[in-house]
């Protein structure tokens, strides 16, 4: 009876399970590819191909390669100083590290548009230096890096943290120097959670909305990202072209989540 | 020993300097400056004015509507997602890898794109609203669209929150109180529940204050209606628009401050956590 009972549980958990993630998961990746190819392969590929569709995703991939190369190193260094040395203040650093995360994106563009738009203190010295930041691609790339911020560094973290110090305090007493200890000792460990890191960092400065919306003065063609096309042409009711353009988006998110499970799947067999 | 050895002054691994400094500048320019900008900006402001412009009706009425959304739609995700961390650390089922890594969709997925597939999923034509519309129930542009929304950004949260303290928990208490008498129902509240608690409330937390500043999936899908379907990040937004910024930073602030409290709360509680995830207690 007992045991009959547990079944039931079982199975219904699991339905409610399969099901509340089909509903609210798989569907809505469903109805992207779907409406994307409703007008057939030739559509798609001429929505795609558009001349505003390449320029936004020119801007997105310049974005998007200032994010991850900028904080690849600073996730790189930033991991380094955390988990080899002691030091004080570590709790506040790592704090404002994860600032980026914790704020409403919404509110990370109106910080740039404080720190470098025409009631700033420094307008006037950007104006001299003919640099424009608002409404402009460098702040579009300002506000892709900012809130990409801590996306290496917080997966290598928890890494190094449980690796310990001693492999590497013993190589640097035996002499190593320390990009030696970094390559042939640190690396072989954080290799998966880095590339995880530097994937997951891509797609979200590819698929950065709201922070961009603010900093970008929705010009087509020349501060548009992709996301932001979405928006305007799903807001023209161009719904298939709207969804073609998001099925390349869908496409890398699908990307990332292979990627993710065999990085947990290396990681729990044990390197 | 540990301890002895990190006291010590001369740092043995070499390379403090330079990621030190790699780190702290890096950090300054991108995250401290515009920051502080914020500090400096509202230093400037005129406090009646603050006060004025957090209370004007369209405003407060944006406050009430985000954070209804954002509770109700925490409050499904802390159910739903107990119900998947169990279903995924207890039970055995084809699929169940699957099912596992979809959970981090919402996380990978840029908000947009999940914006405007919620929308037309849910408008009277689309494959579920034309469903509910048949019942007289409208999804889309209404606050249920907004929780919708919400809820996909959320799931991640709880579920990645209770997993590893549901792996680590010993199933022999479970036993025990069933050997002692204990009812399904009973174990849960009392043996399964208190300890997975303090991680229920972290996910929910996190989700709570994801939701409060969520703005791409949402404006989708709510249709913006002042009054009834207007979120506060959409009120900063056109705020902007309007190069209102002394208002924007205003009502910025008044989210600040509101997810601030939520993740100070949530630390509270995490201390109580991490000794359970430890082991010790």
């Amino acid at each position: 009876m007992r045991a009959k009972n547990k079944n039931i549980v079982k199975t219904l958990l699991i339905v409610i399970s399969i099901l509340f993630i089909g509903f609210m998961l798989l569907l809505p990746l469903a109805v992207v590819l779907v409406t994307a190819f409703k007008s057939g392969i030739t559509a798609y590929l001429k929505a795609v191909s558009d001349h505003y569709t390449l320029k936004a995703l020119l801007l997105t991939v310049e974005a998007t390669i200032f994010a991850v190369v900028l904080n690849t190193v600073f996730g790189l260094f930033a991991a380094w100083m955390v988990t080899k040395f002691q030091f004080r203040g570590k709790r506040i650093l790592t704090t404002l590290i994860d600032i980026p995360v914790t704020i409403s994106p919404i509110i990370a563009g109106l910080i740039f548009v404080l720190t470098f738009g025409r009631q700033s203190v420094l307008y006037p010295y950007l104006k001299d230096l003919n640099i424009e930041v608002v409404f402009a691609i460098p702040g579009i790339i300002l506000a892709t890096v900012f809130v990409t911020f801590p996306f290496v560094s917080r997966e290598i973290i928890p890494v190094l943290e449980q690796q310990g110090t001693d492999e590497e305090e013993a190589a640097a007493l035996m002499g190593a120097r320390g990009f030696t200890i970094f390559r042939s000792i640190t690396l072989p460990h954080i290799k998966w959670a880095l590339i995880y890191g530097v994937v997951l960092c891509a797609a979200r400065a590819m698929g950065e909305f709201g922070a961009v919306s603010v900093l970008s003065g929705h010009l087509r063609g020349k501060t548009n990202t992709l996301p932001l096309h979405i928006e305007i042409l799903f807001n023209e009711f161009q719904y298939v072209p709207a969804f073609a353009v998001s099925s390349i988006l869908v496409l890398l998110a699908v990307v990332l989540l292979i990627i993710r499970s065999i990085v947990e799947y290396k990681g729990k067999g044990g390197v | 020993m540990e301890r002895k050895k990190t006291r010590r002054k001369t740092r043995v691994i070499p390379g403090f300097g330079l990621s030190a400094g790699v780190t702290l500048t890096m950090l300054s320019l991108i995250v401290i400056i515009p920051l502080a900008s914020l500090v400096v900006y509202t230093a400037q402001m005129d406090f009646p004015e603050f006060i004025r412009t957090i209370t004007r009706a369209r405003v407060l009425a944006s406050f009430k509507v985000s954070f209804l959304t954002a509770l109700t739609a925490s409050a499904v995700n802390a159910v739903m997602g107990m119900i998947l961390a169990w279903v995924l650390v207890r039970y055995q089922f084809p699929g169940k890898r699957l099912l596992d890594g979809m959970i981090e969709l919402p996380f990978a997925l840029p908000t947009a794109v999940a914006g405007i597939a919620l929308a037309s999923l849910t408008t009277d034509q689309g494959w579920i609203g034309s469903i509910f519309a048949g019942w007289g129930i409208k999804i889309a542009y209404t606050r249920i669209g907004i929780t919708i929304a919400l809820i996909f950004i959320g799931i991640p949260f709880v579920v990645r929150s209770v997993q590893p303290v549901l792996e680590k928990m010993d199933s022999s208490y479970e036993e025990a109180a069933g050997v002692l008498g204990a009812g399904r129902a009973r174990i849960f509240w009392k043996v399964i529940f208190p300890e997975v608690k303090p991680a229920l409330f972290t996910g929910f937390g996190l989700a709570f204050a994801r939701c409060l500043g969520e703005y791409g999936s949402v404006v989708f899908i709510a249709g913006n209606k002042p009054y009834y379907t207007e979120i506060t990040p959409l009120i900063i937004m056109s705020e902007l628009q309007e190069y209102d910024y002394a208002s924007a930073t205003a009502i910025a602030l008044v989210m600040l401050a509101a997810a601030f409290l939520i993740l100070l709360a949530m630390s509270l509680i995490q201390s109580g956590n991490r000794r359970i995830l430890k082991g010790g207690r």
